[in-house]
């Protein structure tokens, strides 16, 4: 068995699995049930001044059945008094002293910081994550992702907590900017040990089409939420990347954003993260997925002979990077097994109307017999040609390799854009035609 | 004895509800939302009116019942009995992309339930006749599937239909004829109303040669469609046929559908006579409605009848026995009342089973039904329309296109042309004839439903299984064959 366990900028965790600053991590009830479960670690639902919250407090986006594809909230941060947060970290951290437990804070001057941070290393807790990131209700009173929106005040904000900082201080950083990379640089220069992204996305995920307010309802209005969930999953870890592969930033990464199973996490490991945080997930069916996510990260390691989760982290990164890179001479193109296609045309119809137009509906006599297929009815036939290798055939198609994207040697060797644009400046080759 | 009712009412409600309860909201979206949404889907070729199933499934993980309703309803106007009687799994879910993925197919004749039975519970009509009519009269003679798809196609396309019927409810077989447990009455009758408010006039009561006479109607019309469906039960041809338990299965359904449950008259051991469709929905009301034993007794081997497989299944599971390889040769009689049938084995012979000699046995019965099949009405139809061409097997000929008959304003549809189908492939000619008239009285180009999905093809947005419906069983069972 590959060892899962991880040391995050000091932080050591049997495990990469940790349960996100969050509804599930509000109480040590939760906490207990979450390490009883597996979890490798708690990070605690901000604690700041007690705030008030509304009722409704969360809505989902469902899409053709799957519910919560996205999750969205306006709950704020801890509803109860430091005291009690601070208190029932120490117990659950007498009582799980391997386990790792996070105090996420959210408070406002620098003597509130200094006091909250000092009050979290006291209780016992592991190391601290700076809320920056919520985008409802925190931000219009200048904390959350008023913060993590403006680097120089969050490098500011970060300065002040290093100076009582006595155990490692993660950086929680916002999606809701223009470059995520600049806010992380941010916590770099101020000296943060780690970062973790992303926060929620704000959004608004449905209108109610009978009373045209939004969900979650609070009495005849609604706002902006926090957007999480499976849906979020390619944003953040196009985030996480970006802060990976950036040589200024540097930190270990805490990967957040749509994480559900071992193969997310694998995902995120793959692009750069250290731990894995999950909320909506247990949200969606409790602590129990953590059973799943461990079994089947390990297994995957041992399959891939990865002795620990260090031997996959960042394997993924290099392979990702600008546009230009690209081989302008690559080509794969549809290849569709007959004996798997089931004649639905979807992958006709998707090139046809949505795409590049090289899919034939063609007559099914010479492709014989086979699922799908009654005479005159017709089949869907690749012009390879044309096929500009796109993939949405591949990707539409509802049959598990029915469709492969099969590369073609184009005879022509490898060219980036960098390297066309070079050439033709030296005059070394002409321009390519255009597209037909 | 006489035959009597033998279960009360609330026993008779318990046995006779549907095996599959409609839909609710949320199990209606699930299915809807299994669908692929096939491009230029197997189903529709498979649907003899060649509804476009994966729009109006669309519709209904959208929650646009009543948009997914029209989508029905226009393609075919008897969509809420035929979501109920159609045999889907021959027909549009037997073509499903899903069987090839080794899933269940989706339930298209559920899923059209749904929709349709929202449209009739809030009262939209999502037909409309046409805004003027043109003047011209169509007569149709039949107020079965195929008089109201032709009915309603005509009401829609201007035509002023009138529609005759010899009983006094119109939907034909949907009204007085499908197994009780598969549709009640009141949704054909409701189907009627519908088409009455197109602007379709019906007579009821009224049998053509007797109460009016074909010269007048095809003087005082443009055009006249036969859609009158089969006769009455063929006759045995044996000792004993005409005692009074001795019934035409139909009529025995007629009963179920025309009174109260508990007052239908059932034998305590019934047989039934003859193995298709129509026996099995015989042997599984009698069983319902409370006979001790109901007994199939069909000529030829189980391999050779009619019935669907899914029937056949049916009548097991309800309790139904069956006798194979078995003729009856005489019905016996005890003062005045059938007692029971004598019965022989038979031989398996290309053409007619033979009965063996010497294999006759007595067996009791207080209740026979026939259901061997129905007369055509080839007799009938060439004294009302001297000169109408009828084909060997006493189907009236006509012109697949059109559906014209050898008289030029004479057009047909239904059983009365093909022999016996089903209720879609009725309301599909039916429908089809309309065009056909539409096409000689207004040198309208008659042409298929369209298919949004065909828009931009190069053959056109034409075709579907209004066209040429394709059995995907009956190509499988060929091209097994070879």
């Amino acid at each position: 068995m590959a060892d899962l366990s991880i040391d995050f900028a000091g932080i050591k965790s049997p495990n990469p699995f940790w349960v996100a600053s969050g509804p599930p991590s509000n109480t040590a009830h939760q906490a207990h049930r979450a390490f009883e479960a597996g979890w490798g670690g708690v990070v605690w639902k901000t604690i700041g001044e007690p705030i008030v919250n509304v009722s409704s407090r969360y809505s989902a986006l469902t899409l053709g059945g799957m519910k919560m594809a996205g999750f969205n909230n306006i709950e704020l941060i801890s509803d109860r008094s430091p005291e009690t947060n601070f208190d029932e970290i120490a117990e659950v951290k007498k009582r799980w002293p391997k386990h790792t437990v996070i105090a996420s804070l959210m408070v406002d001057t620098r003597e509130r910081w200094h006091e909250f941070v000092r009050r979290s290393a006291d209780c016992g807790a592991d190391g601290i994550e700076l809320n920056f990131g919520c985008p409802h209700g925190m931000c219009e009173r200048g904390m959350g992702s008023a913060v993590g929106q403006n680097p120089e005040v969050a490098e500011t904000i970060v300065g002040w907590v290093m100076e009582a900082a006595t155990i490692p201080v993660i950086v929680k950083l916002t999606p809701n900017i223009t470059n995520v990379v600049y806010a992380a640089r941010a916590a770099k220069r101020a000296g943060a040990d780690a970062i973790s992204l992303i926060n929620t996305i704000n959004s608004i995920t449905n209108v109610n089409l009978d009373t045209l307010v939004p969900e979650p309802f609070v009495a005849g209005r609604s706002s902006h939420g926090g957007y999480c969930g499976p849906a979020v999953k390619p944003i953040a870890l196009n985030m996480v990347h970006a802060c990976a592969a950036d040589p200024q930033v540097g930190l270990p990464i805490s990967g957040i954003g749509g994480i559900g199973t071992w193969r997310d996490a694998a995902e995120f490991v793959a692009l750069g993260s250290t731990s894995l945080q999950v909320c909506t997930a247990i949200m969606h069916y409790g602590f129990r997925i953590v059973e799943d996510m461990k079994d089947g990260l390990s297994a995957y390691l041992d399959s891939k002979g990865m002795r620990s989760l260090a031997d996959l982290r960042g394997r993924a990164v290099p392979q990702v990077g600008d546009w230009q890179q690209l081989d302008l001479h690559y080509k794969r193109v549809a290849r569709i097994d007959y004996e798997k296609c089931i004649g639905c045309n979807l992958c006709h119809i998707a090139c046809e109307d949505g795409a590049h137009q090289c899919i034939d509906l063609v007559d099914s006599a010479p492709y014989g017999l086979g699922p799908g297929r009654v005479p005159g009815k017709p089949v869907p036939k690749v012009r390879e040609d044309d096929c500009v290798g796109c993939n949405l055939c591949s990707i539409v198609c509802p049959v598990d390799d029915c469709i492969t994207m099969t590369p073609v040697d184009t005879g022509r060797p490898a060219m980036s854009w960098h390297d066309y644009q070079s050439r033709l400046a030296a005059g070394t080759m002409q321009p390519l035609p255009p597209h037909p | 004895m006489p035959i009597q009712p033998l279960i009360d009412a609330a026993t008779a409600a318990l046995n006779m509800a549907e095996p599959k309860p409609p839909f609710s909201p949320q199990e209606a979206r699930i299915e809807a939302n299994r669908c692929l949404f096939c491009f230029d889907a197997p189903c529709i070729m498979a649907c003899p009116t060649g509804i476009d199933i994966p729009t109006f499934i669309r519709k209904i993980t959208t929650d646009n019942l009543t948009g997914a309703a029209r989508t029905i309803l226009e393609a075919n106007v008897l969509g809420a009995s035929c979501a109920r009687v159609c045999p889907t799994q021959m027909l549009c879910e037997g073509a499903c992309v899903m069987l090839d993925l080794e899933k269940d197919p989706i339930q298209i004749g559920r899923l059209q339930r749904h929709a349709t039975d929202h449209v009739a519970a809030v009262g939209i009509d999502v037909l409309h006749g046409a805004a003027h009519t043109n003047g011209r009269k169509v007569a149709i003679l039949g107020a079965g599937p195929a008089g109201l798809g032709c009915a309603a196609e005509l009401a829609r396309l201007g035509y002023e239909a009138t529609v005759y019927d010899k009983k006094p409810a119109g939907g034909g077989l949907n009204t007085y004829g499908i197994a009780y447990y598969k549709m009640r009455p009141q949704v054909s009758l409701d189907e009627v109303r519908m088409i009455e408010r197109l602007g379709v006039a019906f007579r009821y009561g009224v049998e053509i040669g007797r109460d009016v006479q074909p010269a007048d109607l095809l003087r005082d019309h443009d055009a006249v469609f036969i859609g009158i469906g089969l006769g009455g039960a063929n006759r045995l041809g044996i000792p004993g046929e005409d005692l009074p338990e001795v019934v035409d299965a139909l009529a025995f359904i007629e009963w179920i559908h025309t009174r109260p449950l508990a007052e239908v008259p059932v034998g305590r051991r019934v047989a039934v006579l003859g193995c298709g469709n129509t026996a099995i929905d015989a042997v599984t009301q009698a069983k319902r409605l409370g006979a001790d034993e109901a007994t199939i007794i069909y000529r030829r081997g189980a391999d050779d009848m009619s019935a669907y497989p899914f029937e056949y299944d049916l009548a097991k599971t309800d309790g139904a026995t069956f006798l194979f390889d078995t003729v009856p040769v005489e019905v016996v009689a005890q003062d005045g009342h059938v007692v029971g049938l004598k019965l022989a084995k038979t031989t398996a012979c290309d053409v007619r089973a033979a009965v063996v000699p010497g294999t006759e046995w007595i067996q009791p019965f207080d209740l026979v039904l026939k259901a061997v099949g129905q007369e055509k009405q080839a007799g009938l139809l060439g004294r009302l329309f001297p000169g109408l061409k009828v084909d060997a097997k006493g189907r009236v000929e006509y012109d697949p296109a059109t559906m014209q008959t050898s008289l030029p304003t004479v057009f047909v549809g239904g059983d009365a042309a093909s022999g016996g189908r089903e209720v879609v492939n009725a309301v599909a000619e039916g429908k089809k004839a309309a065009r056909g008239i539409h096409a000689l009285l207004a040198g309208a180009a008659e042409s298929g439903p369209i298919q949004p999905s065909r828009l931009g093809m190069p053959d056109g947005a034409v075709g579907s299984g209004f066209d040429a419906p394709v059995r995907v069983h009956e190509l499988e069972a060929a091209l097994k064959r070879g």
